[in-house]
């Protein structure tokens, strides 16, 4: 654990985590209001904004990307509408028809475009590019002091810490304003909540974290991080606070966890080459879940739909 | 006021209000609600009296639940509007008590009973104000007016529906509202959670609030309500429950789909 731990180990795993926090964090209350697969259709949306607004603007920068991901979801929510008038669909059809649609226009566009400046492929798309997030210029432990090492920092690492950190105020902030509406949405309306603000402002905050998540890690990690963690941490406890507080933790060791497992598991096993840290990080928040499930203290479901 | 709230008032063996023109608990006016084609509620008018029962009534699809909902807002109206004591919604927010529908929410949601009790508080604790001893004793003595005291630090999950319902109750209580609006609150409840719910309302009508439930048991509208407002997607009639309740009125709100006898005998034999 020396400095090439610092060098090629450190930022990656930090990314990981971070994208892992900032997507439990909202999936929580997405979960617990039905609406876990929002997160799914999220990350599936954005991939067609985020290319279109490569093709327009030719960066990567956090802004534009933010914005081709809310005009892709606006023509998602559109179409959506769209398929169920016209063509007489439930709701539930129409909108995974519309998200895959929109994904694979989203692959379509990548394949015809050169985009071998920057990474953005149809692999990354899906797994991101967290192994080459690495940290040039630490030369050890001692690189966390040293601020001209420290402006050198992968600028994802700086993107997702900040999302992640404003995710966590705003979740503080609208604790209980969330926690009623989620709960009983008849009761929130009757406090005069903004009931159907705060159910936007969470899907807004979810999509900003997809979108600062995928660059990063890719949609796979921001799927099964969106459900994996919240799941697993709500058979842990009945109640919400600490439900959160396991999602965190649930989070983080599926990335450091899968990081791990992904850099060393396949030598461990005679393998030769490290297999993709994403995928063993989603991989791993399953099988977390899956564990909750058996395990898990309060996987009781009492008086459920009881009379 | 009009003459049937002040009898009422003097009949429950209070003085009545002071101001003559005092305003009703809840006034709705010209509501119409529409869920896709045709109107759920038509242009209804209402007034629930203050320091009364009062029950909406009508049949299963009438729009008693949706008339309850749109009239609080929690629900969007075509077009109608209403005032609490007056006031218009939004500045009356603080002395109004909504109790949904037991099946409405998920009761599989993390938290415990007290958790629950406490959410009533919202409005006197704020965004961030801490949650304090006095908060908590508060809680607790609205459990215990609902019977459920020693539930305080249960998963609302491993509730029955009457205790369910007696949670949502207590939690109304810790809004100290001044007007209590209830949707369905004896809906598959046991007879001994009924008992209770209707004592803790008429206490609340005698320390001078005004309640308005949703109610689908004809046979006990008579001993538990004062005040009555009849509903088939239109108004069909209210006021006191003596004078209104008739057969006639019932016939009218049910479409013939109840037996004569048995609207007689509803009737209390005024038919």
């Amino acid at each position: 654990m020396g400095a090439d731990f610092v060098q090629f180990s450190l930022t990656p795993i930090l990314i990981g985590s971070l994208a892992a926090i900032a997507c439990a964090l909202p999936g929580n209350f997405l979960l617990l209001r039905r609406q876990a697969l929002i997160g799914d259709a999220i990350s599936h949306v954005v991939l067609p904004g985020i290319v279109v607004a490569f093709l327009v603007t030719g960066t990567l920068a956090a802004v534009p990307m933010l914005l081709g991901a809310a005009a892709a979801a606006i023509v998602a929510v559109v179409l959506i509408e769209a398929i169920k008038r016209l063509g007489r669909i439930e709701p539930g059809a129409a909108m995974g028809v519309s998200f895959t649609f929109l994904f694979a226009l989203g692959v379509l566009i990548l394949e015809q475009t050169d985009t071998s400046s920057v990474h953005i492929d149809v692999e990354h798309a899906l797994m991101g590019n967290l192994e080459s997030l690495i940290w040039f210029r630490a030369e050890g432990w001692g690189s966390l002091f040293d601020p001209a090492a420290l402006a050198a920092l992968p600028e994802e690492l700086i993107r997702l810490a900040v999302v992640a950190l404003i995710l966590s105020l705003l979740t503080w902030l609208f604790w209980r304003p969330l926690k009623i509406s989620t709960f009983d949405e008849g009761f929130a309306r009757g406090l005069g909540l903004p009931v159907g603000l705060i159910g936007f402002g969470l899907v807004v905050t979810a999509a900003v974290a997809a979108v600062a998540a995928f660059d990063a890690v890719g949609s796979i990690i921001v799927i099964a991080m969106f459900i994996c963690p919240p799941a697993a941490a709500r058979l842990m406890t009945n109640d919400l606070a600490t439900q959160v507080g396991w999602s965190i933790v649930f989070a983080v060791l599926s990335a450091v966890l899968g990081y791990v497992l992904a850099g060393y598991g396949p030598l461990w096993l005679g393998a030769s080459n490290a297999v993709s840290a994403a995928g063993m990080i989603a991989a791993v928040s399953g099988v977390i879940l899956a564990l909750a499930c058996l395990f898990g203290p309060c996987r009781a479901r009492v008086g459920v739909g009881a009379g | 006021m009009d003459a049937a709230t002040l009898s009422l008032a003097t009949e429950a063996g209070r003085p009545p209000l002071a101001a003559p023109a005092a305003p009703p608990a809840l006034a709705v006016r010209g509501l119409t609600v529409s869920y896709g084609q045709s109107p759920a509620v038509f242009s209804v008018d209402a007034t629930f009296p203050a320091a009364a029962m009062s029950a909406i009534v009508g049949p299963n699809g009438a729009g008693k639940s949706t008339f309850l909902k749109a009239a609080l807002g929690i629900i969007p109206r075509l077009s109608g509007e209403a005032t609490v004591f007056g006031r218009p919604l939004d500045e009356a927010r603080d002395r109004i008590a909504y109790v949904p529908q037991r099946a409405s929410v998920d009761w599989d949601f993390p938290t415990s009973v007290l958790d629950v009790v406490l959410m009533g508080l919202y409005r006197r604790v704020g965004l961030l104000g801490r949650i304090t001893g006095s908060h908590r004793t508060t809680a607790r003595d609205c459990l215990v007016r609902v019977g459920m005291a020693d539930f305080a630090d249960r998963q609302i999950g491993q509730l029955s529906g009457g205790q369910q319902q007696r949670v949502f109750l207590a939690r109304a209580l810790a809004q100290d509202a001044d007007l209590y609006l209830l949707d369905e609150p004896f809906a598959g409840v046991d007879a001994a959670t009924e008992r209770a719910i209707i004592d803790v309302l008429k206490g609340l009508r005698g320390e001078g609030r005004a309640v308005v439930a949703v109610h689908h048991d004809l046979s006990t509208v008579r001993s538990y309500f004062d005040h009555v407002f009849l509903i088939n997607v239109r108004r069909i009639a209210e006021g006191p429950v003596a004078t209104t309740f008739t057969a006639e009125t019932l016939q009218q709100t049910y479409g013939g789909r109840l037996a004569t006898g048995h609207v007689a005998e509803l009737a209390g034999g005024i038919a």
